[in-house]
């Protein structure tokens, strides 16, 4: 059978059990829709998490990230990982043991604050929009590759499977869908990783055989790879050529911003007891782990294979997969010298052949010659991949509107199933837009997926961890520290990122930290601005300085829940 | 509970935290970026030390940090007698 075919069948196969899971997991009631009741085993929810967190980029992008920086890629695979230590130790079991439903529930019940709520609220509408609008993007394109349908009808049927199972079920039903789409999604990256694993160094484990020999050689893999670098002038594959600096602040950010986004947080508000959040913590970081020491290694496998395959060599003895990614312009020659052979080098103007770097996971099956179902299989995970963070994303949207905006501040008398009804509208009303950025993509997506990490870093990580670890830490400080956070990071952004003020070099950059990295610095921005502003004022209130030392121990935490 | 055990209590989780942390930052920030270099002089198989550390090592410490933590709060919450029952 050909690819073609397989794809329909491997993607059907997989959106008629999501469609499934949809049906038997309707919510009920608005804990239903906001924290799947609270009853998730800790196993179920540290694969759903994993599936949440691990995006289009992640499964679609970042090996091929890696590929193209070598020891650089670092900066993603410690940072999207380190974060989850973080939630494991400061976060995620006293969230859990406050016991409500989302973040800016904790934000603004411990800051006894509305002001320190919509704050709350702002910052994870804007953090989940833009995100969101990148992995519906990311289920379009994948569709138009795969199933030669365009993009926009792509985005239509994403928009359709995701408006089943996140409206019909809220969190209940996202939760299941993404123990299956974690599945999907973590076979499609090891199958063809393990084949091209024992093709190259004949190990079946990607993480060996990365340390290991080249098949039927002496020749370290990662020797060799340098070695091919020095020879077309790139930087060797394991030295990095970002500033120390700057990978030090950039992992940074994203460790702080991992542990301080949205629609992570609130996975652990649907455990039943905050054991379980710690050790859903774990289950969680080892399902991602997989996934991320993996990369790393299919990364060097892909760029060694490629620059095998490609150069200096014949463009008209390429493999059929050369053509076909060239039509897709993913892949593009230009024979500079006219001498028929590909020149791929480090210098811009004898390099003759540039790739894109989402080719490296894409591709990776085909230029290793497996079989036609595993480039099916690639495909399904992609879309499993993008749908499952998506759809977390979406939830984070709607309870903020529905819960933090609707129920706390404007109606407060809602009744449940109202505030439910509330709760789905704004999930189809979230939806559409999320569609709309698919269909009409910002041309700044990527910007601003650094903007997000670093306004999370900046607002709500050292909010909350002040807020466990600080019982003198009252209102005011609080909301001047995330303000002040928030917009020094803004700023920063806007200046260096999107070239606001007037254009800019890296060499004006403070410190020599890249607008990437900058989270760091909006949350030690924000840490200090939060104790000296609290320290002039007044202490919170009884109550509240209650609350603190009750979310410092377990116990009690079920009945805290049933409120 | 009262507030002396409470204290104990939380010291002792402090406590756990701060070594944790300090592993945590030392895998990740000191073998993986700022000694990458230096710990590159040393090989083990095909991978030099620091970029082992920074694309693999620092991740596996990550996932074992998480369950020490987990198994050391779990006995503490045991002997404090604020566990869930």
């Amino acid at each position: 059978m050909d690819v073609q075919t397989w794809t329909y069948i491997i993607v059907g196969a997989t959106f008629a059990i999501y469609i499934g899971i949809a049906i038997w997991s309707r919510a009920g009631s608005t804990k239903d829709f906001y924290v799947a009741g609270g009853g998730v085993p800790p196993l179920a929810n540290g694969m759903a998490t994993a599936a949440d967190w691990m995006s289009a980029a992640s499964f679609i992008s970042m090996a091929g990230i890696i590929s193209f920086a070598g020891y650089d890629g670092a900066v993603y695979l410690m940072g999207w990982t380190g974060g989850y230590v973080l939630l494991a130790l400061l976060l995620a079991p006293y969230l859990r043991k406050f016991g409500k439903f989302t973040v800016p529930d904790f934000i603004g019940d411990r800051y006894y604050s509305n002001t320190a709520r919509t704050v709350a609220v702002v910052c994870a509408l804007f953090v989940s929009f833009t995100y969101v609008a990148g992995q519906m993007r990311g289920v379009g394109v994948v569709f138009s590759r795969f199933l030669e349908v365009d993009i926009n009808n792509g985005v239509y049927i994403g928009m359709f499977i995701v408006f089943i199972y996140a409206v019909l079920g809220g969190m209940k039903g996202i939760t299941y869908t993404q123990v299956a789409q974690y599945v999907i999604l973590i076979f499609a990256f090891m199958v063809p990783a393990i084949f091209i694993s024992i093709q190259l160094t004949n190990n079946p484990i990607p993480q060996l055989g990365f340390g290991g020999t080249i098949d039927g050689t002496e020749t370290y893999l990662l020797d060799k790879l340098n070695g091919l670098h020095e020879e077309l002038g790139f930087a060797a594959y394991t030295d990095g050529s970002k500033a120390l600096i700057d990978v030090f602040f950039i992992t940074f950010a994203l460790m702080v911003g991992t542990a301080g986004l949205p629609h992570v947080i609130v996975r652990f508000f649907t455990v039943p007891k905050v054991s379980d959040a710690r050790i859903s913590a774990g289950y969680a970081l080892v399902f991602i782990a997989i996934l991320y020491t993996t990369a790393p290694a299919v990364a060097a496998f892909a760029r060694t294979n490629l620059i095998q395959t490609v150069s200096n060599e014949e463009y008209a003895s390429m493999p059929s997969w050369f053509s076909n990614w060239e039509k897709t312009g993913l892949l593009s020659f230009t024979d500079k010298n006219n001498d028929g052979v590909i020149q791929y080098v480090a210098d811009a103007e004898t390099n003759e052949l540039v790739i894109d770097r989402d080719i490296m996971v894409l591709a990776n099956p085909e230029i290793a010659n497996l079989p036609n179902w595993v480039v099916a299989l690639v495909a399904a995970g992609g879309l499993a991949a993008a749908l499952s963070t998506a759809a977390g994303l979406l939830l984070v949207i709607s309870t903020s509107v529905s819960h933090d905006l609707i129920k706390k501040q404007f109606a407060p008398d809602i009744s449940d199933s109202n505030e439910l009804w509330v709760a789905r509208g704004s999930a189809v009303v979230a939806v559409v837009i999320a569609g709309y950025f698919g269909i009409n993509p910002p041309g700044f997506v990527a910007a601003v997926v650094a903007l997000a990490f670093g306004l999370a870093a900046a607002s709500f990580f050292p909010a909350i961890i002040l807020g466990i670890f600080y019982q003198r830490m009252n209102k005011e400080g609080a909301i001047a520290g995330m303000i002040s956070g928030l917009g020094v990071t803004l700023l920063y952004m806007l200046i260096f990122k999107f070239n606001l003020f007037g254009e800019t070099t890296p060499a004006d950059w403070w410190f020599g930290v890249s607008p990437e990295g900058f989270g760091t610095i909006g949350m030690l921005v924000n840490f200090a601005v939060s104790f000296v502003v609290s320290s002039v004022t007044k202490a919170p209130p009884q109550d509240v300085q209650e609350m603190v030392d009750n979310i410092r121990f377990p116990r009690g935490a079920g009945e805290a829940h049933n409120h | 509970m009262n507030k002396e055990k409470m204290k104990a209590y939380w010291q002792r989780n402090l406590l756990y935290l701060v070594v944790l942390l300090i592993i945590w930052f030392l895998v990740s920030y000191g073998a993986g970026i700022l000694f990458a270099d230096a710990l590159n002089s040393i090989k083990i198989g095909g991978f030099p030390l620091g970029f082992w550390f920074a694309q693999q090592g620092s991740i596996y410490v990550f996932v074992i940090l998480i369950f020490v933590y987990v198994s050391l709060m779990n006995k503490l919450d045991k002997k404090f007698d604020v566990d869930e029952k």
